[in-house]
């Protein structure tokens, strides 16, 4: 099995209403359930969160302050699945809750340390 | 208590103290001689005993003829002596008496040191789980075979292979100190674990047995509490686990050691005090800064204390169950996570997710995906019963299964 990372991202948000105590729970459940699912067919990586707390690093020691100032869309996490094909993961992909609040699932596959051909100079501690 | 009852009595309390005493006392290349010295010593007991009658304490008199027999070993054992003799940290070198603490504290400690020697990874965890009944909780040879339901053979070649092992990589047995607990206690808790286990679910019919092993598992995972260094969270959390579990002891299986399944155990049989201890235990595990697999199980095992179905109950099973996964994937959780799911999320879901996990191997699949097409579609239902009771193996399942059928039908 090979593993595909999913990219999880959202349009920037500003104002607006916060979400309530019971609306953040079933967003959590419907995540949870949904990576909990992928994880009883023995398919789950690890996952993460990311916090809007971020600076972004440019040529030129040039430091924006938040990570998506530029930019429309900002990642709101990832997470790691195996699979034996990119439609397998495509198809765990389709019930990511984060499409159903108007994000999108970005999947793409890993490169594994065997598969980069600097790795065996890398590995070679002799 | 009468002798023919005391002496066995005491073989299993006090055989495992002195058995760890004289190994840390001798070493990882002598542990069969401190067995030879400690086996001796219980014949002479049944031999004398029974002529002359029961000392007063019987105990101590067990341990004052181990410490003699050591020292006569020791004296008649030139060659022996010298190797094991400087390396003695109580020989006193004005004397060359050597002195055998069987204080409490220095049984707790060797006991200890033993775990965390026994649970080395160089030998397999069968291997860590046959060595810890045989020094640590005085299991005879025969018992360890019925509780791995093998021969006697099996276990003996297990064991002194395993010896060899722990020999041949100079394992030290000496108090872990905070690095070697930090580096360990997670091969400890697995190793306790499976012992647990191999007794919760062992499908050995000797329930004494059985719950003989439970509760060493229980007593070896005790004295990791009692010290402080190796009081740590995770430890707590099995702690608790297997007090859950052991609640139950008594109500699930019948009279021929058949298993009862959950719902239709006594809950009011369901010993309160276990069930308060683990909640205890699963309070102290809670200071924790990681939720280990122990907690989650705990956690899940402490729902199942509360027999009569809620949505928090199921809601919450279902979430750890969720974790759990994430830590560590077993198909019996992803088949009890599916389980969960159906009582949260309904059936209908529940199958789709059922179907994307593959198990057709296990009859506990089957059997699931039954009781969830039950109701639904019962031309399927009646297809995964059906192979269930052919991949079953136990006598309660395929009745169980059985039954079902029969409604369906």
């Amino acid at each position: 099995m090979k593993e595909f990372m999913m990219i999880f991202r959202n349009e920037k948000q500003e104002g607006g209403q916060a979400p309530s105590a019971e609306q953040m729970q079933a967003v959590m459940k419907q995540w949870q359930d949904w990576i909990g699912g992928i994880a009883a067919q023995g398919k789950y990586g690890s996952t993460n969160r990311l916090q809007s707390e971020g600076k972004t690093i440019k040529p030129g020691n040039i430091i924006m302050d938040g990570p998506y100032a530029e930019v429309k869309e900002i990642v709101g996490g990832y997470l790691v699945v195996k699979a034996n094909s990119l439609d397998e993961a495509m198809e765990m992909a389709k019930a990511c809750p984060n499409i159903l609040y108007g994000g999108s699932v970005e999947v793409r596959s890993v490169m594994s340390i065997e598969y980069d051909p600097t790795s065996s100079k890398f590995l070679d501690t002799k | 208590m009468e002798q023919p009852v005391l002496i066995p009595h005491l073989f299993r309390t006090e055989y495992r103290k002195m058995v760890s005493v004289l190994c840390k006392l001798f070493g990882i290349e002598h542990i069969e001689i401190a067995e030879d010295i400690v086996s001796d010593t219980f014949l002479m007991a049944s031999e004398l005993w029974g002529l002359k009658g029961l000392p007063d304490n019987p105990a101590a008199w067990l341990y004052t003829v181990a410490k003699n027999k050591t020292k006569d070993y020791l004296k008649h054992n030139f060659i022996f002596a010298q190797k094991v003799g400087p390396a003695i940290k109580y020989t006193s070198n004005a004397s060359q008496e050597i002195e055998i603490d069987l204080s409490n504290k220095n049984i707790v400690d060797s006991q200890l040191a033993m775990i965390f020697t026994i649970c080395d990874p160089v030998i397999s965890p069968e291997a860590q789980i046959g060595l810890a009944l045989k020094l640590l909780c005085g299991f005879g040879i025969e018992e360890i075979a019925n509780a791995f339901i093998t021969n006697k053979e099996v276990i003996s070649k297990r064991l002194s292979r395993a010896k060899e092992t722990l020999r041949a990589a100079k394992i030290k047995i000496e108090e872990p100190g905070l690095k070697k607990i930090n580096e360990r206690l997670d091969t400890v808790l697995t190793t306790l674990y499976l012992l647990f286990n191999e007794g919760y679910y062992s499908a050995s019919k000797d329930t004494v047995l059985r719950k003989d092993l439970c509760i060493e598992a229980m007593r070896l995972n005790y004295l990791l509490i009692e010290n402080e260094n190796t009081n740590q969270p995770n430890v707590n959390a099995l702690f608790s686990l297997m007090c859950f579990h052991s609640s139950r002891f008594e109500t699930r299986t019948d009279e021929n050691g058949e298993l009862i399944l959950y719902r239709d155990q006594d809950a009011t049989l369901w010993n309160k005090e276990l069930i308060n201890k683990g909640e205890y235990y699963l309070n102290q595990a809670a200071r924790g800064q990681q939720l280990s697999k122990y907690d989650l199980e705990a956690a899940i095992a402490y729902w199942h204390t509360h027999q009569t179905d809620t949505p928090e109950k199921w809601e919450s099973i279902l979430q750890l169950y969720n974790k759990l996964l994430q830590i560590e994937y077993s198909p019996i959780a992803a088949l009890n996570r599916t389980y969960a799911l159906s009582k949260a999320n309904g059936k209908e879901q529940a199958i789709i997710e059922a179907e994307k996990i593959n198990l057709t191997d296990n009859h506990l699949y089957h059997s699931l995906l039954g009781d969830l097409y039950t109701d639904i579609d019962s031309v399927k239902a009646l297809k995964h019963f059906g192979l269930a009771l052919r991949l079953a193996k136990s006598k309660a399942e395929k009745t169980n299964i059985a039954q079902k059928i029969k409604m369906l039908a």
